[in-house]
C-alpha cells in the first residue's frame, strides 16, 4: 500500500508497509497513476505510461523517473508487502507504571484520575508493595534487558521517599539480574525542591513536568484544593528543574481542551519560557464534558498543528528553539515493524501497578474493575484472557484501521481513549485518529524541509 | 536519484531477523501517558 499526500508545495509518497518515506517530483505523481496500487507483481505498462504523458513530459525524464521507481521497488522500499509479525515475538512485561500515589494534592478539571485517587481511596503505596511490583517486573521480563519504571499518580512527590526506597531497590535488582532498569517520573511539579530535583536529575532518566500552557490556560483547568490557579506555583519550579536538568531528557507536558482549541500559543508560551522539549495533547474526556473535544472542534485543532509547524522553523535556531513530541519522527534508527503493529504494548508488555498491588494493562484502566488483571500478591491468577484481549486488539484486527495509511505510526491508537469512546478495544478514537494523521503528515514536512534546505546548502 | 529524494528508509522484510527484539521504550511511557505515536520511537537494537 502506497500514499500520497501533498503539502506546502512538498509531494509525498508513504510505503505504509515498510515505513519508507520519499520526497518526489510532481512527475511521479502522474506515474504512479498507472501503477497498479495493490498488487505485489506489479505488471507496469510503461510504453503505454509514456505515450500517455509525453505531452506533459520529457521522454527521458519519464524513463528515468520510471528507473528510479524500479530501483525502490527491488530494493523494497516501495510497494512492499506486508510482512507477518508476531511469530518470533516474545510478549514479556517490560514498562511498568507504578501508581506511587493515589492522591493529589492539586484539582485538575480534567483529571481522568478522579483528582489522582482512580475512583477508589485515597492511597499512598508502601515500600513493600512497590518492592513486590519491580520484583513481578524482573521476574516476568524474559530476555529483555532494558526495562522502565513510571513514578505516576496522582502526584508521585507525595510519596518521595517511597520512590527513592524503590529506586534503591530497584538498582539493586536489575544488577543482580543484569537488567538496566530506567525510571521515569511524571509530576505536577508544585512540590519540586533543590533536594528532590538533585535526586531525579541523578537518577531518573526522563521527567515528565505537567502545564498546561499560558497563566489563563493553566489556571482554567489547573487549580489548588483552595481553587487558586497552579502557574505562578510551579513555573518557577519547572524552569529550575529544566535548568538544572542540563542535557538529560525530560518533556513539559500540557493537555489541550475546548477551552484552549488555539493550543499552538500555549505550544509557543512554553518554548519563549526556555522549555525545549514540549507535548501539548488533547483531553481524554467523556463528550458530555464541557472542555471535551468534538469533530466540530477539528479543523480548528489542525490550524493549530500548521501553526506550530511554521513557529518550528521561526523558532528554529533562537534561543526560543523547542521540540514538539508529536512532531518528532525517527528517521534513521525507526521503529521496527514488530513495534509499528505492536503499539503501547498495554496489557501485554506494559502494565500498572496500583498502591494496592491491583495489575490493570495500563494506568487509564486502573480502578476499572473489568480490566483487573490480578494482583501482585497472588501472580499465579494472572488474567491471561484481559492479556489475549489486549494482545489481539492490534492494528492488524482493527477493521477501521486496515487500509489507513497512517496504522504504522499510531498502531491503531490508544486502547483506553477507544474503549472510554466506543466500548471497544477494537474500534478506535476517530477524532483521535484525524489528529494524528494530521501530525504525522506535518512531521513528515518537517523533516522533509529539513532534508532539502540540507541538500540545498 | 533525480526525481526521487528517499527521507525515511523503510524497515524492510530482510530485517526480520532483528525485528521485534523489544528493547525500545514504551510509547506511552515517554512524554504523552494519554495517547500513542510509535513513528517516534528509536531503535534501540545495537546490531542495526
Amino acid at each position: 500500500m502506497i500514499y500520497q499526500f501533498e503539502k506546502d508545495n512538498i509531494p509525498v509518497v508513504l510505503d505504509v508497509n515498510s515505513g519508507a518515506v520519499h520526497i518526489v517530483d510532481k512527475m511521479i505523481y502522474d506515474i504512479l497513476e498507472y501503477y497498479p496500487k495493490d498488487d505485489p507483481k506489479l505488471q507496469v505498462d510503461k510504453e503505454k505510461i509514456l505515450q500517455a504523458l509525453k505531452i506533459r513530459y520529457n521522454e527521458k525524464d519519464l524513463r528515468t523517473a520510471m528507473d528510479e521507481l524500479d530501483h525502490l521497488i527491488k530494493e523494497g522500499q516501495l510497494f512492499t508487502k506486508d510482512i507477518k509479525r508476531g511469530e518470533n515475538f516474545e510478549h514479556v512485561i517490560k514498562a511498568l507504571c507504578l501508581h506511587i500515589a493515589h492522591d493529589c494534592n492539586i484539582r485538575c478539571k480534567y483529571c481522568f484520575a478522579s483528582q489522582g485517587n482512580f475512583k477508589g481511596e485515597n492511597l499512598l503505596m508502601n515500600f513493600e508493595t512497590g518492592a513486590k511490583a519491580l520484583d513481578f517486573l524482573i521476574e516476568n521480563s524474559g530476555k529483555r534487558r532494558n526495562l522502565e519504571v513510571d513514578f505516576f499518580g496522582g502526584e508521585p512527590l507525595m510519596n518521595f521517599q517511597v520512590v527513592k526506597d524503590l529506586v534503591s531497590y530497584g538498582k539493586k535488582k536489575a544488577k543482580e539480574w543484569n537488567k538496566n532498569m530506567r525510571f521515569t517520573i511524571t509530576t505536577n511539579a508544585t512540590l519540586l525542591n533543590e533536594e528532590n530535583m538533585d535526586y531525579i536529575n541523578e537518577n531518573m532518566e526522563n521527567i515528565v513536568l505537567s502545564i498546561d500552557g499560558n497563566k489563563e490556560t493553566n489556571d482554567r483547568m489547573r487549580y489548588t484544593v483552595n481553587n487558586k490557579g497552579t502557574y505562578d506555583l510551579i513555573l518557577p519550579r519547572i524552569k529550575r528543574m529544566v535548568e538544572k536538568r542540563g542535557d538529560k531528557p525530560y518533556y513539559v507536558r500540557g493537555t489541550f481542551t475546548k477551552f484552549n482549541k488555539d493550543f499552538s500559543k500555549d505550544v509557543i508560551h512554553l518554548a519563549e519560557q526556555g522549555f525545549r522539549n514540549v507535548s501539548v495533547e488533547p483531553v481524554v474526556a467523556s463528550r458530555e464534558e464541557d472542555y471535551a473535544l468534538g469533530f466540530e472542534d477539528l479543523e480548528e485543532i489542525k490550524e493549530q498543528y500548521d501553526i506550530l509547524e511554521e513557529a518550528y522553523f521561526e523558532k528554529k535556531g533562537t534561543k526560543e528553539e523547542f521540540e514538539f513530541f508529536h512532531f518528532k519522527m525517527n528517521l534513521q534508527k525507526n521503529p521496527c515493524q514488530e513495534k509499528r503493529a505492536l503499539g503501547c504494548g498495554a496489557g501485554v508488555e506494559y502494565v500498572s501497578v496500583t498502591p494496592e498491588g491491583e495489575i490493570y494493562p495500563c494506568h487509564q484502566f486502573a480502578g476499572n474493575t473489568d480490566f483487573k488483571m490480578g494482583s501482585i500478591w497472588d501472580q499465579k491468577d494472572l488474567d491471561s484472557e484481559i492479556t489475549e484481549t489486549f494482545k489481539n486488539a492490534s492494528v492488524d484486527n482493527k477493521e477501521t484501521c486496515r487500509d489507513c495509511w497512517a496504522k504504522y505510526y499510531c498502531s491503531g491508537g490508544c486502547h483506553a481513549n477507544a474503549y472510554h469512546e466506543n466500548d471497544s478495544l477494537l474500534h478506535p478514537y476517530e477524532l483521535g485518529c484525524e489528529m494524528e494523521k494530521k501530525r504525522i503528515q506535518n512531521s513528515i514536512i518537517i523533516e522533509a524541509k529539513k532534508r532539502l534546505e540540507s541538500d540545498r546548502s | 536519484m533525480t526525481f526521487i529524494t528517499t527521507l525515511v528508509r523503510g524497515t524492510s522484510t530482510k530485517e526480520d531477523s532483528i525485528t521485534g527484539c523489544g528493547e525500545c521504550q514504551t510509547s506511552c511511557q515517554s512524554a504523552c501517558k494519554t495517547s500513542c505515536t510509535v513513528g517516534n520511537q528509536e531503535c534501540e537494537n545495537s546490531k542495526r
